[in-house]
């Protein structure tokens, strides 16, 4: 297409063959899209850079007190500037959330892979997929309103507050799910059916096959949804928001609430805090280490994804 | 090396009694997987069982066409959260069809695989596609609202900020659509002496419009139930009108709901449920007419 060419025996002076002259129609058409595909590029650049100018205010004034200190109340008249009481809310919370989903979500998996026909598969799939598209504000009244004073206070006799990280962990899990069955279960059916039918052809049992071979097999994948659960459940906003309090405790009692980096930024950004003050600073340096986070997990688990493809393709 | 005889005979006898004991291990590992499908099932089951059945007696016409008040929870309505959510879906889309749509057409098309910027804008969508959304908000804070743009309006700063979100959910469906059509069509079409750019426009965007229509459908339908960052940009948790232009407050139906359900009052978690059912009706209508129109206008090559 670019070159142009000169049939053989072509006479002289006659327009050679293929594209002479670059028509500018087509070049500035090429450049428009390219702004287009730059958009995201500079959505990552004005992410870091958001991020990055307020935090670095921020840490002007507060310094290494964000690590050495244990209480977490920029907005107190004494501000205390400790981010492990927020660390400690979120990874205690997410630590349910996963607890709950990964017997759970690899069970599904497991079943939806290796015992389900076709048909079934093809029914329980989307309906696990709506779980997906339920917006999390919704869990979050399901959280509050029913799993705290039903299973938890009726019906487990559990004594737990209101706010409470038991019913927003529980509930989180459940939006992982998801996550963790349809990822896991696409590395299961990625092994090869060789390997299977190797396995049944030596007398193994579906369990044995399912847990000795194709379970092994996927591992990398099932690494990778249980990181990248982890990294949603991390990034999560409105189930603990609306569930789990805003108290920003140490500690790892689930009866309580508890504070976490996502839920402390969306109630100080609810709040009246002018730009410049160290409440407003406050947000975008917890941002920094919520992205921070997330972006090594997300690192992680593209890693483990891309090992599973790399070794049957 | 054969076996010696017993041996062998030993080894069968040791695997039938197995096979015997091991059954009531097979089943029971089969009923333990059923049994993890189920409870997901039916969480769901339960969580869509109980909001409906705490809000469908606060639902009515007035509902839908009231506006909220914070005394009287018996003529509250979420007329603004709804408009404003429709408001804020049109702004979005706005955006994210000629951007998603360029992007994707630039990635498939055009861009040299080769190069490092084009690997690096691919590597940069997956990741931006992994960020909490609770982040975006505080993008759209730094720069639509607060920074240079200076927007101070919220309706177009947090449909923009949802658009970004988004974002990656449809260049991924343009990229899918765009890659399906064969290349024998892009081939013809060159041959009979198209330049590049009336093959996509005439050829190849044609025939991946329901592909990309079903992308956006879906992004759309994400973007609605996203209240992180709405509240980051400032939504109002409480608006009093109608938002009447690109340049006014505005609340949408999750952030109404967020609102609803921190209220300590007990009414108003009710009425929180029956926004929840109308959120989950209009959701439930756009996977529909997504699913539609794939199935309608899939074409097989």
């Amino acid at each position: 297409m670019e070159a142009g060419t000169q049939a053989a025996g072509a006479t002289p002076g006659a327009r050679p063959l293929g594209v002479g002259r670059r028509r500018w129609g087509e070049e500035i058409i090429r450049a428009v899209l390219f702004i287009a595909a730059a958009i995201s590029v500079l959505t990552t650049l004005g992410i870091v850079f958001a991020l990055l100018e307020e935090s670095l205010s921020f840490f002007d004034e507060v310094g290494t007190k964000f690590f050495t200190q244990t209480e977490w109340s920029p907005l107190f008249a004494d501000p205390q500037f400790g981010i492990w009481p927020l660390l400690n809310g979120t990874f205690l919370i997410t630590g349910i959330a996963i607890l709950v989903a990964i017997p759970i979500g690899l069970g599904s998996a497991i079943y939806l892979s290796e015992y389900a026909s076709p048909r079934v598969r093809r029914i329980f799939k989307p309906i696990l997929e709506v779980l997906v598209g339920v917006p999390t504000v919704v869990f979050g009244y399901f959280a509050l309103t029913f799993i705290t004073p039903t299973i938890l206070q009726d019906i487990l006799s559990l004594n737990v507050t209101v706010f409470n990280a038991l019913s927003a962990g529980l509930v989180m899990g459940m939006m992982i799910v998801p996550t963790i069955a349809s990822i896991s279960e696409d590395a299961m059916s990625a092994v090869p059916g060789g390997l299977r039918e190797g396995a049944y052809g030596l007398g193994a049992t579906k369990r044995q096959v399912a847990t000795r071979v194709v379970f092994p097999a996927a591992i990398s994948g099932i690494v990778a949804s249980i990181v990248l659960g982890i990294s949603r459940g991390v990034g999560e906003t409105m189930i603990v928001l609306v569930a789990a309090g805003l108290q920003p405790n140490t500690g790892v009692s689930p009866t309580e609430g508890y504070a976490t980096i996502t839920t402390f930024m969306g109630a100080t950004a609810k709040g009246d805090n002018p730009a410049g003050t160290i409440g407003y600073e406050s947000i975008f340096a917890c941002g920094l280490t919520l992205f921070v986070l997330t972006l090594l997990m997300n690192m992680v688990a593209i890693r483990f994804v891309r090992k599973y493809r790399e070794v049957y393709e | 090396m054969k076996p010696p005889p017993d041996a062998a005979a030993a080894a069968v006898r040791a695997n039938l009694a197995t096979g015997r004991r091991s059954r009531g291990l097979e089943i029971g590992f089969r009923l333990l997987l059923l049994a993890c499908l189920a409870i997901a099932l039916i969480t769901l089951a339960v969580l869509l069982i109980d909001i409906f059945s705490d809000g469908v007696d606060s639902l009515s016409l007035s509902f839908i066409t009231d506006t909220p008040s914070r005394i009287d929870p018996s003529s509250s309505g979420i007329a603004p959260a709804l408009v404003g959510t429709l408001w804020l879906m049109a702004v979005c889309a706005a955006f994210i069809i000629p951007v998603g749509v360029a992007t994707a057409i630039y990635l498939e098309e055009y861009a040299n695989r080769e190069r490092w910027f084009n690997r690096f804008i691919e590597v940069n969508i997956q990741n931006l596609a992994a960020v909490p959304s609770i982040v975006y908000g505080v993008l759209g804070l730094a720069f639509l609202v607060r920074g240079p743009l200076s927007l101070e309006n919220v309706l177009l700063a947090g449909g923009l900020t949802l658009g970004l979100l988004v974002l990656p959910v449809v260049i991924v469906a343009g990229r899918e659509a765009i890659r399906a059509v064969p290349p024998s069509i892009r081939e013809g079409s060159m041959a009979l002496g198209a330049t590049q750019w009336q093959t996509i426009w005439k050829q190849v965007l044609p025939a991946s419009v329901p592909g990309i229509a079903t992308g956006v459908i879906l992004s759309l339908s994400r973007a609605i139930g996203e209240t992180a960052p709405l509240i980051v940009v400032g939504a109002a948790l409480f608006a009093t009108s109608v938002p009447s232009g690109v340049f006014s407050d505005v609340t949408a139906l999750p952030i109404q709901i967020f609102g609803w359900v921190s209220d300590p009052q007990p009414e108003f978690k009710a009425l929180a449920a029956a926004a929840i059912i109308v959120l989950m009706v209009i959701l439930l209508g756009m996977n529909a007419i997504a699913i539609w129109l794939r199935n309608r206008y899939e074409q097989k090559w």
